[in-house]
């Protein structure tokens, strides 16, 4: 995983509540048994015509002006649905390094924060603004400082958003979090001595 | 039984038990994982990590695969084989095999007779046991909670990390209390309690929470009935839900390849029937449901927060005060062609799917035959049922349920994930309606363009006898 320390990127938004992992990449793509190429198929049913490959003038991602940006605002309970980590994927594939939103999933947060893929948890009325900011001109810039946690506005102004120090620790050193848990070996090994195991899969 | 005194939720004591190292300011808990379930989907990105970086797999016995969501259920060949046609598929399973073999996983492959839905399995065969951790790179894990164990989804790095290490960062969730009183009246089921319980909280509404089903209505429910409520925790926002383990749980596992068995039995049930949650013990949230006002549910919308009373009208965007909410509502009803103040009832169908892990074991099955013995599928649907496991087809085909399907005009097909998630070619076609007894009615789960409306297995009945969506009550009022 790459260091992220700092975001600076035009934001495009998506302003539809309860956006699912099925609209994120449809179940059709998941038979890959690597990570390359999902970003193509990235919110496929909504940016394609029905043959699956003419692009929908219609939407968001697909117009010119928005091409080049790296940060999505989502409506609210943004990746609700499976444990599919090809929805990360899918958006880091199609260049997004950040999400917006007023709340995650829980599999998702877990999932994007393993893959250096930003979740920014706002308030509504930032949520709100950031809406009607990328509606109104394509070319609007965020920035985000991971270490001090904070999003800065077009207009300078600082939000603040949760981040648990572990995710930040890794996001910032470029580290994935299986290092940590293959260094408890000791600790695990300490926890099986101590407690039966309960099944036994091979048997 | 309290630790210092303190009550303690079911949860609480299933947690505090699986503590590797404590969650502190800078690092969530570690915990340890009791059994860990893997499927060709959501796993090769994570045996592709454990060799790119020399590792291996801590504990393959406490591991274990099968193949579900990308199998065909079409008929065998002259061989007894299930043949692949998707290349794609075919190589993932391929791969599958090979990660398994490699790492001494054991593995039911598409058409052993143990193969099945992961989530029908792991209870299937007494591996899903009460206190447990138990997780798969699948979210709907959350249905061994049925039996008092912890169980939730994870993705792909985290099968990597559990793989390896049989360990997981967890950060200490929320819990929130579901209490159902009351008695179910005849026609409704556990299906519809779960529904319910969605359509009241949301989609998100237990985001942050493992959930403990409480109350008269849970401890009515059959082991199968609990695993439905559970399976869809995560349609509510819950990446777990629990329910005590009681006489219910202890006759079900009572005998199974993987239950204790002699003293270790004794032994097991004594430490069970300490997990329940001590009276006083405190929820962080609380909600409340009445079963005997419960009528059978359908969703109408595009996500299982979407749901309403069968005979109820579809809402109103108009009426919705908030604009998200209504933008999301104004986009359901066009994705599914609906307009505001519709009835579902009498709407016609075209696809009535009966299966996965939320409704496709041996009692949803005796359940929808028993119902469709002597009807017909009207002559305008696709009925398709698709056991769970190698064994509920089994099982099903020794009591003749088989029969009755086929008899009725519907399909009995090979176990597997099938249409609830349609990877492997079993889908409906743009436009289609379903009446399904699947979790997820998410735009194009189905299939692209698919429509569908989420039911229990007496509904989907019903539906596909009438060719309409049918409330199931005035079906079995004409019966009795």
């Amino acid at each position: 995983m790459e260091k992220l320390k700092r975001i600076q990127g035009s934001i495009v938004s998506i302003p539809v509540n309860d956006i699912d992992t099925d609209q994120i990449i449809p179940a059709r793509f998941l038979k890959v048994t690597d990570k390359e190429g999902l970003g193509k198929a990235a919110f496929c049913d909504w940016r394609y015509e029905e043959d699956g490959e003419t692009p929908n003038p219609d939407f968001v991602l697909n117009k010119p002006e928005y091409q080049r940006a790296s940060v999505l605002v989502a409506g609210n309970n943004f990746g609700c649905g499976s444990s599919r980590e090809h929805a990360p994927w899918a958006l880091l594939g199609t260049g997004f390094k950040a999400v917006i939103s007023t709340e995650f999933a829980d599999i998702f947060r877990n999932n994007a924060l393993k893959n250096g893929l930003l979740p920014i948890v706002v308030d509504a009325d930032t949520q709100q603004q950031l809406f009607s900011l990328a509606e109104e001109d394509p070319s609007t810039s965020v920035s985000v400082d991971v270490e001090a946690q904070t999003l800065t506005l077009p207009d300078g102004r600082e939000v603040g958003f949760p981040l648990d120090g572990f995710s930040k620790y890794c996001l910032l050193n470029g580290v994935d979090q299986l290092g940590y848990l293959l260094a408890l070996d000791d600790e695990a090994q300490s926890y099986e001595a101590r407690n039966p195991q309960r099944v036994v899969t091979t048997a | 039984m309290t630790q210092n005194g303190r009550p303690r939720t079911l949860f609480e004591k299933v947690w505090n038990t699986h503590i590797v190292r404590e969650q502190s300011d800078d690092t969530p808990a570690v915990l340890y994982i009791d059994l860990h379930l893997v499927h060709e989907v959501t796993s090769p990105q994570a045996f592709s990590m454990l060799r790119e970086r020399g590792l291996t797999v801590r504990r393959p016995d406490q591991t274990i695969g099968t193949m579900d969501h990308s199998t065909p259920t079409t008929p065998r060949n002259e061989l007894g084989i299930i043949p692949v046609a998707d290349a794609m598929a075919a190589k993932q399973l391929d791969t599958f095999t090979k990660n398994c073999s490699d790492y001494g996983i054991p593995m039911y492959a598409l058409g052993d007779e143990h193969q099945g839905i992961v989530h029908v399995i792991g209870p299937e065969k007494g591996l899903t046991q009460p206190g447990m951790t138990i997780v798969c790179g699948d979210s709907h894990t959350s249905t061994h909670g049925a039996f008092g164990a912890l169980a939730f989804g994870i993705g792909t790095s985290e099968v990597g990390h559990v793989l390896a290490t049989q360990t997981l960062l967890q950060n200490k969730p929320r819990t929130m209390a579901v209490n159902v009183d009351g008695r179910l009246g005849e026609g409704v089921t556990a299906k519809d309690i779960i529904l319910a319980i969605i359509s009241r909280i949301g989609i998100g509404g237990g985001t942050g929470h493992v959930f403990e089903y409480r109350g008269e209505a849970i401890r009515g429910l059959s082991m199968e009935g609990r695993m439905t409520v559970c399976n869809m925790s995560i349609e509510g926002g819950a990446r777990a839900g629990m329910v005590a383990p009681d006489d219910t749980t202890f006759e079900y596992i009572h005998g199974r390849q993987h239950a204790p068995s002699g003293a270790d039995w004794d032994a097991a049930i004594a430490n069970w029937r300490r997990l329940p949650t001590d009276g006083g013990a405190v929820f962080d949230k609380e909600i409340t449901l009445r079963a005997d006002e419960l009528i059978p549910m359908i969703t109408y919308g595009t996500n299982p927060g979407m749901g309403m009373p069968i005979d109820a009208a579809v809402p109103t965007p108009e009426e919705e005060t908030d604009f998200n909410k209504k933008t999301a509502l104004d986009k359901a009803l066009a994705y599914m062609d609906l307009r505001p103040g519709q009835k579902l009832l009498g709407k016609a169908i075209d696809v009535v799917f009966i299966g996965s892990c939320t409704n496709s074991r041996i009692s949803d099955l005796r359940q929808a035959a028993q119902f469709i013995q002597g009807r017909k599928v009207a002559g305008s649907v696709r009925m398709m049922v698709v056991p769970g496991s190698q064994q509920v087809k089994k099982q099903a085909e020794s009591e003749g349920l088989d029969r009755i399907f086929r008899e009725a005009g519907a399909e009995w097909r090979e176990a597997g994930c099938s249409m609830c998630i349609a990877m492997n070619g079993d889908q409906l076609q743009p436009g289609q309606y379903a009446v399904s007894t699947s979790n997820r009615n998410f735009e194009g789960r189905q299939g692209k363009g698919g429509r569908t409306f989420l039911a229990s297995p007496l509904t989907a009945v019903a539906s596909a006898v009438a060719g309409a969506v049918t409330d199931p009550r005035a079906m079995l009022a004409g019966l009795s």
